[in-house]
């Protein structure tokens, strides 16, 4: 299955990704108003210490702890393998929060639902490594 | 004004935010090396700092909404055509550090004339007919090194061979070569850019005085190694790896004085590769200790041809000046296979401002006058001329060509190419383009894929432009266009210009 992997070497710590990821998952796309109106949450997350730096998202675990975790079942597989929370049954109990070893899964505080990565399942190229402007996020299958 | 100096109270730009669209990720505030953007925690607002802006326009091109426009400060000092802005904002700055004012890449002033701009290019009609680039084959091929006299033939059992030995020769595919800059100025992940573009176009670029990083050594058939005052990363290993070697008399940008590499810049690798210690100012001397005459560098031209079993040729790079054309003809007679002048529109990581601005020639000149002085000697066979420090597009590449280079050397264009927006910032190494910089986060900036595309495309797209032009001039290899001058015209320039150039005024 392809992954959406970061490239520790060339990641600028820019940010860009998470602002392509909250206004691909907006219901405007429109950057500000994904940002001013919306307040939509990005599913990523730039780690940053000194000089280094990459952007992390799901892994979409072969054997997701987060699908484990779930007490009402929203988490669960796709046809493709992908992992994906269906928000209308999630309670906000935060167990997948708790049991995702990345620590990938954020908090949506503005529907109150647990909210991650889905690798954008109407593109071809996830937002985020389309936006890379240094190539330092690769979607491919390893 | 508070905590300031007058001269940085006067900002030079102003950062222009449209709140509108600002949606406060702080991307220019992490991408601007200078600090000149903020975030005011408490009241959720960017804050920014005009004097620090130096007008990279880096976080203008990395701001996802366009909200950053960075201008030109509209408030000026009172209007004065002698003593101008800069004039005054330099003695500022001198009054207050008493040094010698630093800057980076070329000449900006633009007060002497490019005469490439005033020099215009020939076609055919009617007769001769032009040739179309997209339906007959085109050469650009260009071979750098000397070139014999005379051509002798043996025949044997009716088949013809050569007899004359042929000296080594570097094989371009393109007339066109990264030139020397050098590693430590630039960071390893331009360096790897160039290595490979110049691998995959069938060209060479130039280490520079910097010594040449391991893991490029398979990239060595397309890489020319330099060998300044200071010696830096020479040895018998990185002779050889090479394909061509140079040596570097003087730099266009900075003729008469040697290379600086502050110690900031010096980190590990660095340091290995120019086998100094990590931390310390890599300074070239301003002169070669071992040459001070032409006889002086004979010796050293063929110290190097010794070192490589006589397999690569050697290059003399010399700053253009006033008397270029008799130290070509020394440096021709000394032994150079390939002469190397670099004209005073030249860049550079770090020059004194005092010396870019007001010392050498334009290239135009030099190079018009060196070949002519070596036909007029009847040695021009003896060696390759390339060019530089004034290239900016195809054609300049071709009326550098016809005016009678064999090839040029792009150093500023190449930056450009991966994204240098010519701040002229490169001596403080915080190149924001992490470019001139060797701080780790920000070389980071340059993806080497990324490069090597970039570098690559450039060539490939000045190479189709140039056999459109010389196409449209009824020719299909640029060989055949080599040197001629009556292809030249020129347009307000004086009759002692026309004269040096050696091309007829436009119209006649
Ligand atoms: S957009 Fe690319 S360079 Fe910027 S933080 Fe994301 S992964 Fe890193
Ligand atoms: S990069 Fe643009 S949108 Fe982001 S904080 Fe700066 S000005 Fe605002
Ligand atoms: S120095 Fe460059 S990145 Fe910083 S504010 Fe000015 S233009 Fe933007």
């Amino acid at each position: 299955m392809k992954r959406v992997y970061p490239v520790e070497d060339y990641c600028m710590g820019c940010g860009l990704c998470e602002v392509a990821c909250a206004t691909e998952h907006s219901k405007s796309k429109d950057i500000v108003k994904a940002y001013k109106e919306e307040a939509v949450t990005p599913r990523n997350f730039v780690e940053r210490k000194e000089y280094l730096s990459y952007s992390i998202n799901c892994r979409h675990c072969e054997e997701p702890s987060c699908i484990e975790a779930c007490i009402t079942g929203a988490v669960d597989f796709d046809e493709d393998g992908r992992v994906l929370i269906d928000q209308a049954r999630c309670v906000a109990c935060w167990s997948c929060i708790m049991a995702c070893p990345f620590g990938v899964i954020k908090r949506d505080t503005v529907n109150n639902v647990s909210t991650k990565c889905d690798q954008c399942v109407e593109r071809e190229t996830p937002a985020c490594v389309q936006a890379c402007p240094n190539r330092a996020l690769i979607y491919e299958e390893r | 004004m508070l905590y300031k100096s007058f001269v940085d109270s006067f900002s030079d730009y102003i950062i222009d935010r449209n709140e509108d669209k600002c949606i406060l990720c702080r991307i220019c505030e992490r991408q601007c090396s200078y600090e000149a953007h903020g975030f005011d925690k408490k009241n959720s607002v960017m804050t920014k700092q005009d004097h620090k802006c130096i007008c990279c326009r880096r976080c203008e091109a990395m701001c996802p909404t366009g909200a950053i426009s960075i201008r030109e400060n509209p408030s000026q000092f009172k209007r004065n055509s002698n003593w101008t802005a800069s004039h005054r904002k330099n003695i500022y700055k001198q009054a207050e550090t008493g040094g010698i004012l630093l800057v980076g890449m070329g000449n900006p002033t633009g007060k002497q004339p490019t005469y490439f701009d005033r020099m215009l290019l020939d076609a055919s009609q009617v007769t001769n007919p032009s040739i179309d680039p997209l339906r007959e084959p085109m050469e650009l091929r260009t071979y750098l090194g000397r070139k014999p006299d005379r051509l002798e033939f043996e025949e044997k059992d009716g088949r013809v061979s050569l007899k004359t030995k042929l000296t080594p020769q570097l094989k371009l595919e393109y007339p066109i070569m990264f030139s020397a800059m050098s590693y430590g100025a630039i960071n390893y992940n331009v360096h790897v850019g160039m290595a490979r573009a110049s691998q995959k176009m069938g060209i060479y670029y130039n280490t520079g005085e910097g010594g040449l990083h391991k893991s490029l050594y398979p990239y060595g058939a397309n890489t020319i190694v330099q060998v300044a005052s200071g010696r830096f990363g020479v040895n018998a290993e990185y002779l050889n790896v090479a394909g061509g070697i140079e040596i570097k008399i003087g730099q266009g940008a900075k003729p008469g004085i040697g290379g600086h590499l502050p110690g900031e810049k010096v980190n590990e690798e660095v340091s290995r590769t120019r086998m100094i210690p990590a931390g310390t100012d890599a300074l070239s001397p301003a002169p070669h200790h071992d040459i001070y005459s032409i006889e002086d560098l004979r010796q050293l031209i063929y110290a190097l041809k010794e070192a490589t079993d006589y397999k690569n040729p050697v290059s003399v790079k010399i700053a253009a000046v006033h008397n270029s054309a008799a130290i070509a003809s020394g440096i021709v007679r000394a032994g150079a296979d390939i002469l190397t002048l670099d004209g005073y529109r030249g860049g550079t990581g770090a020059a004194p401002l005092v010396t870019r601005n007001n010392v050498g020639i334009p290239i135009e000149l030099a190079l018009a006058s060196v070949d002519q002085r070596l036909r007029d000697e009847g040695i021009r066979n003896h060696v390759s001329i390339v060019v530089g420090g004034g290239i900016r597009s195809s054609a300049d590449v071709v009326k550098a060509i016809a005016l009678g280079a064999d090839a040029v050397y792009i150093g500023t264009a190449t930056l450009v190419s991966v994204g240098c927006t010519l701040c002229r910032m490169c001596f403080t190494g915080k190149c924001p383009w992490g470019i001139a910089t060797n701080d780790q986060s920000l070389s980071k900036r340059i993806n080497p894929d990324i490069a090597e595309e970039k570098l690559s495309n450039l060539i490939r797209g000045w190479g189709l432009e140039i056999k459109e032009i010389i196409g449209g001039m009824g020719l299909n290899a640029l060989e055949s266009m080599r040197g001629s001058r009556h292809r030249l015209r020129g347009v307000g320039l004086s009759e002692s210009e026309l004269d040096i150039l050696g091309i007829a005024p436009a119209g006649k």
